[in-house]
């Protein structure tokens, strides 16, 4: 027996500990109990990653291993606030993340069905989840475990939805662990346009694990806008597992404004020949903020397209990584893959670790890729002075225009002007 | 005026006399010599350790090069650090291990004294030289031939020319293990101060056995007047080659320093683990050419040689380190040449043509290491891979907290010239400065078929288009290096992509 115990203190960042440390009250488990006991199994011989695992390699897990746990009931009375007002639509609300059935309203159109993960059939939901296997295990396990629901999603064939779904995520409780799952499956020649934003409660603390997973058939269009405007002890790690067929297009637009901890993993695999996937982000960091985006694009066929484009304003003494992988499979050819990363360092105690990497197995392709780190334009700044403009205005001006490109790939002016005001409050504190 | 002379008729060390005004019809001439032309093995007796490594094996090697106790515990403490390591593997290349047992760690063409002067040298050792196209005794003839030339073969050197001449201005060139017992406070000072015994894997093993290698010192204010070469051969088979150079420039020094290198054609992979240190302090200025051409294994990927190699140096005050590199050999290439830019405006560059053919892998790249205010480094690094090749670049752009005005421009171009090939980046940046701008962009494509077309139109064949192509996308790094490599490095290119295309 001593044996055992003094093995646990040596290990007293294995996972086990970290779950078991959890409280469970009022637990409403997504997935089976079968499935869930698999998991625990399988994370008890895990350990959080270090900073000698590669793909962690600038993101320190210390702040979410060492935490205690809730999952916490809360209610929030009024209509929230951060909802886009105008935009016509389904509107899911999670509360800690549990559906807040009050605060939602459904939608209804035909050839849409839009619902609480919970209330979906067993078959669907196996059949959903879990489609790649691109996802790092732990995280996967560990939401497995934990969630409790998230949204279902799924368009029928040929439908046009002319909504844009929007799906809340707010965080009342201090300490509080929220597991979500969502599944969208996107049928033959339909498209939708979903709204994702993650807000939470001033002062409260908590540790989210977000998977999307998403099935894009061929000739389907989804458009994903995710707003993570959280606060500095909430932390984040959140997935979107992207499988495209022949034809479609994916946009994913990330924006990153507030977050203590915020690691993104996007994975895209491209599996259909002639389809398009474009991410884009940005983030502005500020305080000890870190935002840390993965994206891989992986073609395995040919004749496609790729886009990203990355800004990030980092001030105070605020991280940032950006790892942005792209594979092209052999055989593979008529590819065009492009990605670019941009960043602007604000203060000297800031800094930005960036690895654009291309992997590249097939001769006919295009890809490029490009990195900057610098500051702005110190003419730029003395131009706008010498034209009366203050010189806080001018910098925000820059920021502005530097941002804004990302921000002008957004086709939905609705959602755009909410990121614009969002942006306001933000540009003030940096 | 006897300089222009000269330069006609240089000799460099691939036995190409260089004519002024090579042209690609001459080229295209030369291409005909497509196969790996430095695969013979010269028939010298040789002085050998036993197989193995361990504690004796590494005081053997000590005892025969009469080192002194410093050296020997250098070594030994090396020898402790590496048993602790592992191999790395993060490195985006495949090959089997090497077995560390079953290598020979000394192998030197045995010598029946010690030579006094270039007449005292056997001729099959003059005869290799000059297959290589070192042939000192022309050298010698033609008076104010600038390339002085350490040679190391197997594990020693075996001749080092302009000796007396360097001399005079009080510059120091000899080999490695000469340097340790005439210069011993110099090497003592140096060594290992860039690349520590515990950098890496690598490193360790070569500070444990180390054989030979180069040693300069350029002192205080003095241009070295000639190019400085090493010329590296592995000979013997089932050896391994472990050199090491270390290159000293004193305060507002020059130095272009030269570095080749080939090996015979074997079945089996040799291992071919060195290290360069060099070493600028304020003001000087080292400027440091690779053409790397040891046996790449034949079509099939059977042999070559594991070439894995640290090279790093060190920029004082307003220093600068310029490191340029033609890599077309080598089985697997495991290499990044770095500058540690300490000095306040400092600059360091890197300029890299890495081409793989048929199996070869190559992970290649830099660091480029911003520690002083206003440094500036610049990296080009152009991939050609073609066959079933795999060509990786990977490096890293870090700028610390106190370099302020720090700069950096990177651009790492890919080309692919078949289906079956790889081409990989790898750039690791990280800003810690907000006065800091860095740039990096990578493109990867093939040949445009346009381009191909508009040559075949104007009479061209479709294997000059792709050499005229490939030669005018290297040159920006072919243009850096020193005339008499810059067109043997051409000419390495195109017979390295021989046959790839069709």
């Amino acid at each position: 027996m001593e044996t055992t115990i003094t093995q646990d203190i040596h290990r007293s960042k294995s996972l086990s500990d970290f779950i078991q440390k959890v409280e469970l009250t009022n637990f409403q488990p997504l997935f089976s109990e079968q499935k869930r006991t698999n998991s625990f199994k399988l994370l008890s011989q895990l350990q959080f990653p270090t900073t000698k695992d590669e793909a962690w390699k600038y993101t320190r897990l210390g702040k979410i291993s060492s935490g205690n746990y809730q999952l916490q009931e809360g209610t929030k009375e009024s209509i929230i606030s951060e909802l886009i007002e105008n935009l016509e639509g389904t509107i899911l609300v999670f509360v800690n993340g549990k559906y807040a059935i009050e605060l939602s309203k459904i939608h209804p159109e035909v050839g849409v069905s839009i619902s609480p993960i919970h209330r979906v059939d067993k078959a669907w939901l196996e059949e959903n989840t879990s489609i790649g296997k691109n996802q790092e295990e732990l995280f996967l396990l560990l939401n497995d475990y934990f969630a409790q629901d998230g949204v279902a999603i799924e368009i029928e064939k040929n439908t046009q939805s002319t909504q844009t779904v929007q799906v809340l995520n707010y965080i009342t409780e201090n300490n509080s662990l929220v597991a979500t799952r969502n599944a969208i499956v996107i049928k033959e020649g339909a498209s939708i346009e979903l709204v994702m934003s993650y807000y939470a409660e001033n002062e409260t603390s908590s540790f989210s694990s977000h998977i999307t997973e998403i099935t894009i058939e061929n000739n389907a269009n989804f458009t994903l806008h995710k707003i993570q405007n959280e606060n500095s002890a909430n932390l984040t790690i959140a997935t979107e597992e992207i499988k495209q067929g022949k034809d479609s297009t994916i946009t994913l637009h990330t924006y990153t404004l507030n977050g203590g901890l915020v690691r993104n993993n996007v994975y895209a695999n491209v599996n259909g020949q002639n389809s398009e996937s474009n991410l884009y982000g940005i983030y502005l960091l500020n305080e000890k903020q870190h935002v840390d985006n993965h994206t891989t694009i992986d073609h395995q066929v040919a004749h496609c397209l790729s886009n990203e484009l990355y800004k990030g304003v980092l001030s105070d003494q605020s991280t940032g990584v950006f790892n942005g992988k792209v594979f092209v499979r052999k055989d593979a050819q008529k590819i065009n893959a492009f990605q670019s990363n941009a960043n602007v360092l604000l203060s000297d105690l800031a800094s930005m670790n960036s690895k654009p990497e291309l992997e590249i197995y097939a001769d006919d392709v295009k890809c490029s890729h490009g990195s900057t780190t610098g500051q702005i334009d110190e003419e730029a700044i003395f131009y706008l002075r010498a034209r009366g403009i203050s010189e806080k205005n001018a910098k925000l001006l820059m920021i502005d225009a530097f941002i804004g490109e990302v921000i002008e790939k957004n086709t939905n002016s609705l959602v755009k002007d909410k990121i614009y005001s969002l942006l306001q409050n933000k540009q003030e504190q940096l | 005026m006897q300089e222009e002379h000269v330069v006609a008729e240089k000799v460099s060390p691939y036995n190409l006399k260089i004519p002024m005004g090579y042209t690609e019809n001459e080229l295209a001439q030369d291409l005909q010599n497509q196969e790996y032309k430095f695969g013979f093995t010269t028939n010298i007796e040789s002085d050998q350790a036993p197989k193995g490594l361990n504690e004796s094996i590494i005081r053997f090697i000590s005892a025969k090069k009469e080192e002194p106790e410093w050296l020997l515990e250098f070594r030994l403490n090396a020898f402790k650090t590496w048993q602790l390591m592992s191999e790395p593997t993060w490195a985006h290349v495949h090959y089997s291990k090497p077995d560390f047992q079953d290598i020979i760690y000394y192998s030197a063409p045995k010598q029946k004294k010690k030579y006094e002067s270039w007449d005292d040298v056997e001729p099959e050792m003059k005869e290799t030289m000059k297959k290589l196209g070192i042939s000192m005794e022309e050298q010698q003839r033609l008076t104010g031939t600038n390339i002085a030339v350490d040679f190391v073969m197997d594990s020693v050197s075996v001749a080092t020319s302009f000796k007396e001449k360097l001399a005079e201005l009080g510059i120091i060139f000899c080999s490695f293990s000469e340097a340790v017992k005439e210069y011993p406070e110099l090497v003592k000072k140096y060594m290992g101060t860039v690349v520590p015994t515990t950098d890496n894997f690598y490193a360790a093993l070569n500070s444990a056995v180390f054989t030979d290698g180069s040693f300069c010192y350029i002192p205080k204010g003095v241009k070295c007047p000639m190019e400085l070469s090493t010329y590296f051969r592995i000979n013997e088979g089932g050896t391994g080659q472990f050199e090491r150079t270390l290159v000293v420039a004193d305060q507002g020094a020059y130095v272009s320093y030269l570095e080749g290198c080939t090996a015979p054609q074997r079945d089996e992979n040799q291992l071919h683990a060195a290290v360069v240190e060099l070493i600028a302090l304020d003001d000087a200025e080292i400027k440091y050419s690779t053409v790397q051409n040891w046996y790449p294994g034949d079509k099939d990927g059977k042999g070559g040689i594991f070439n894995f190699v640290t090279k790093r140096g060190l920029c004082e005050k307003n220093a600068k380190i310029s490191w340029t590199q033609v890599e077309t050999g080598s089985a697997v290439t495991w290499k990044y040449p770095s500058c540690i830019l300490k000095g306040d405006h400092s600059i360091g560059e890197f300029y890299s043509v890495a081409v793989t053919n048929n199996y070869q892998q190559a992970d290649t790249g830099t660091k480029m290491i911003h520690l002083g205010k206003n440094t500036k480094s610049t990296i080009i690094s152009k991939g050609i891979s073609a066959g079933k090749s795999h060509n990786s670049y990977r490096g890293l752009v870090q700028i610390h907290k106190n370099a302020q005005n720090a700069r950096n421009f990177s651009q790492c171009d890919s080309l692919l010239m078949s289906d079956e090939c790889g081409a990989h980046t790898f750039p690791y940046i990280e800003c810690k400065n907000s006065s800091a701008k860095i740039e990096h962009e990578a493109t990867t494509s093939k040949i445009g078929e346009d381009q191909i077309f508009y040559c075949l139109q104007r009479g061209i064949s479709e294997e000059k288009a792709i050499s005229l192509i490939v030669n005018g996308y290297c040159k920006e790094v072919l243009n850096q290096l020193p005339m008499e490599f810059a067109v043997e490095a051409q000419k390495l290119l195109a017979i390295s992509l021989e046959g790839s295309v069709g």
